[in-house]
């Protein structure tokens, strides 16, 4: 009896030893870091950005992986809320061990989560951050996509030209950095040009009540409404804002680029345009590879943030091959030196600031699509 | 001055939301002298039933009044359930161990429900399914009034009208008053005090339930977490009314809606947080019993 104790004990403890080996990272992984949210208020960002980074990670894998190696893709939920995207750095760089960082797409949540990979000298890149502060942390931290001040005046301009707007009107979400520093550089460049801010009003994150705000926009009379915020909020605001009779378009940035935009606002958003990173009925073969490759593995048409995702993904797999390093420095010179990288959200070239270089596209909502309306160049 | 209307017709639609929320604070308050902190989380707990009771019964897809009316009847009546269940289960077994147990019980219940929400029902938003095609009823000037907001503002006038009646003119509410006058005494004269509370919080976790549909028919956006900022805002509205008041929570819940509506349409609503709990603050320094609360001294 006791021997078949002792024998059991033994058997459990070599399958445990089993276990907590593959469980643990092997040599021939390198394990890549994903902060991202999963749930929450922005569940779809998040999500999307998971999907295209992991369908990246496995076409890398397929085709041989680099450095002789495979990558692995580690996801941390951040739940959309800003001080635990910090903590998912943290758990990424201590228990993970990671080489590399991915995420976040909300500005806000990649500002706490930045300092950390730069401590730690884990270069980052975030698929989707578009805030200018967010490079700003350090020399380790990068993005796959355009900055504010771009998008900001990508559509104060569009707004002017194409929609020959005089009067503007601003509702902003003023707990996002992201928002706050779309709104200041659409701001900016109305004025600039002429053009006059007659309502200025704000929101926060998770509010639902917003008619107080349109009726004072209302009575402000604009040609358009700018409202560079989430989706969430965005869906809301759009169906509040014609119910109290406002006519007007909206407009906004990649933070309604989203399938939920269409399910929250229905019919209340359609007509509108937004400016985001890519268009899915782009005719660009490239992109109709990775709409098709995806639409066959997920079921869905990939957003904006699920092909920075994948570019972001795909960035770093290239950079890992010409740095044929995993040391934390010889990675960020790699990816620093990008160039000419061609993604699915246009040729792109890390700038000396770490930012992406590349076009932005205006989509305009029509029947219950996102239809490509059309693209504005890096000036 | 059309635009101020529209701000106050804003105001009063939002604020019924919080006076429907504030009677089942007060109401329990009233008989119990308990701030039943879990009242957001029941709130919360009917826009959740509404929504599946939608999607279920098939009126998500097609928008229609009777649809409405059965969404909201269903869900009133599972949040009646709960409250009931919340009462026996949380408060009862308290009963006589003084006002601080049940008040930490209640924070407890609500900690419980909002994370219980999470794991059942998912941490992400959900978009409330449109019972009714929103559209415009009349239109005065610049002021537009709509089908939506109209509903919200006539079912919340209708049920404060029939909780007015049940406490003022039915047994059962006479029952009410008496426990909530001096409950050893109406124990004494044969009033039912346990059954008497467990119908406090049917009555209140169904006015929490009937201020979630609505919400969710205005605003539809819901989430497990959505109860938080509503359940204080209606706490406000109830210590502004006078807390035990019925009609003080009405006038309270109306009140604080026109105040965030007017303060966040002319000055920012960077402030429309802080200014309800100002009025908190205010309230409890200079007129602690309320707008409508009897002066009255602690009994002892």
């Amino acid at each position: 009896m006791r021997g078949a104790v002792r024998a059991a004990v033994c058997v459990l403890s070599w399958a445990l030893a089993g276990l907590a080996c593959s469980g643990g990272q092997s040599s021939d992984t390198i394990v890549v870091g994903h902060v991202a949210s999963m749930t929450g208020d922005t569940a779809t960002f998040g999500r999307s950005a998971d999907q295209g980074i992991r369908m990246a990670v496995e076409e890398v894998n397929a085709a041989g992986g680099v450095l002789g190696k495979k990558l692995e893709v580690v996801t941390e939920d951040d739940r959309s809320v800003t001080e635990e995207a910090r903590s998912a750095a943290q758990k990424l760089i201590q228990r993970d061990q990671i080489k590399a960082l991915l995420g976040e797409i909300a500005s806000s949540r990649s500002l706490a989560a930045a300092p950390e990979a730069q401590r730690a000298k884990v270069p980052m890149i975030s698929p989707g951050s578009t805030n200018p502060k967010v490079t700003e942390v350090g020399d380790y931290i990068f993005r796959a996509c355009f900055i504010d001040p771009f998008q900001g005046a990508v559509m104060a301009r569009f707004a002017a030209d194409e929609l020959h707007a005089k009067r503007f009107a601003i509702l902003f979400d003023f707990k996002q950095d992201y928002s706050v520093g779309l709104a200041q550089f659409f701001r900016e460049t109305v004025k600039k040009n002429g053009g006059e801010i007659v309502a200025d009003e704000r929101y926060t994150s998770g509010d639902i009540e917003f008619r107080a705000q349109l009726t004072t926009i209302r009575a402000a009379n604009p040609d358009v409404i700018f409202v560079p915020g989430y989706y969430t909020e965005l869906g809301l605001i759009a169906r509040q804002a014609r119910e109290l009779g406002i006519n007007v378009p909206l407009l906004g940035g990649d933070g309604w680029d989203s399938e939920k935009t269409l399910e929250i606002g229905g019919d209340a958003v359609e007509g509108y345009f937004f400016s985001t990173h890519y268009a899915a009925d782009s005719d660009n073969p490239r992109v109709q590879e990775f709409v098709k490759g995806f639409t066959a593995k997920y079921g869905a048409t990939p957003d904006g943030m699920a092909a920075l995702g994948y570019d972001s993904a795909g960035i770093l797999a290239a950079s890992l091959k010409r740095a044929d390093s995993t040391d934390g420095v010889k990675l960020r010179d790699a990816i620093a030196a990008t160039s000419g990288f061609d993604g699915v959200t246009g040729k792109i070239s890390i700038d000396a600031n770490r930012n992406a270089r590349k076009d932005a596209v205006v989509l305009k909502i029509e029947g219950g699509k996102f239809r490509y309306y059309r693209t504005v160049g890096a000036e | 001055m059309e635009n101020l209307l529209q701000q106050l017709l804003n105001g009063v639609t939002w604020g019924s939301i919080y006076a429907l929320i504030a009677l089942g604070y007060t109401m329990v308050y009233g008989v119990l002298r308990l701030i039943n902190f879990a009242h957001g989380e029941v709130y919360m707990m009917g826009a959740m039933s509404g929504f599946y009771t939608a999607h279920w019964l098939g009126f998500a897809r097609a928008p229609s009044v009777t649809g409405l009316v059965v969404v909201l009847v269903a869900s009133m009546l599972v949040c009646g359930l709960l409250g009931a269940a919340i009462e026996r289960i949380a408060y009862r077994p308290l009963r006589g161990a003084g006002r601080l147990a049940p008040l930490i019980t209640a924070i407890g219940v609500s900690l419980l429900l909002q994370n219980a929400g999470q794991l059942v029902f998912g941490a992400d938003p959900k978009f409330f399914p449109p019972l009714l095609q929103s559209h415009e009823v009349f239109r005065a000037g610049e002021v537009a009034v709509s089908n939506i907001q109209l509903t919200v503002l006539v079912t919340a006038l209708l049920l404060m009208g029939a909780l007015e009646y049940i406490v003022q003119r039915t047994r059962f509410g006479r029952a009410m008053r008496a426990v909530s006058y001096d409950a050893p005494a109406a124990a004494l004269m044969g009033v039912p005090v346990d059954r008497v509370i467990s119908g406090t919080f049917v009555l209140g976790s169904m006015l929490a339930a009937a201020a979630g549909i609505l919400v969710g028919l205005s605003n539809p956006k819901i989430d497990p977490l959505m109860g938080l900022m509503p359940g204080l805002k209606a706490f406000v509205a109830a210590v502004l009314g006078g807390i035990g008041s019925v009609p003080g929570a009405m006038v309270g819940g109306l009140l604080l809606g026109v105040i965030e509506t007017l303060v966040t349409g002319y000055l920012s609503s960077t402030y429309r947080d802080a200014i309800a709990f100002v009025i908190l603050v205010v309230i409890l320094l200079f007129r602690p019993t309320g707008l409508f609360g009897a002066p009255t001294t602690e009994k002892v």
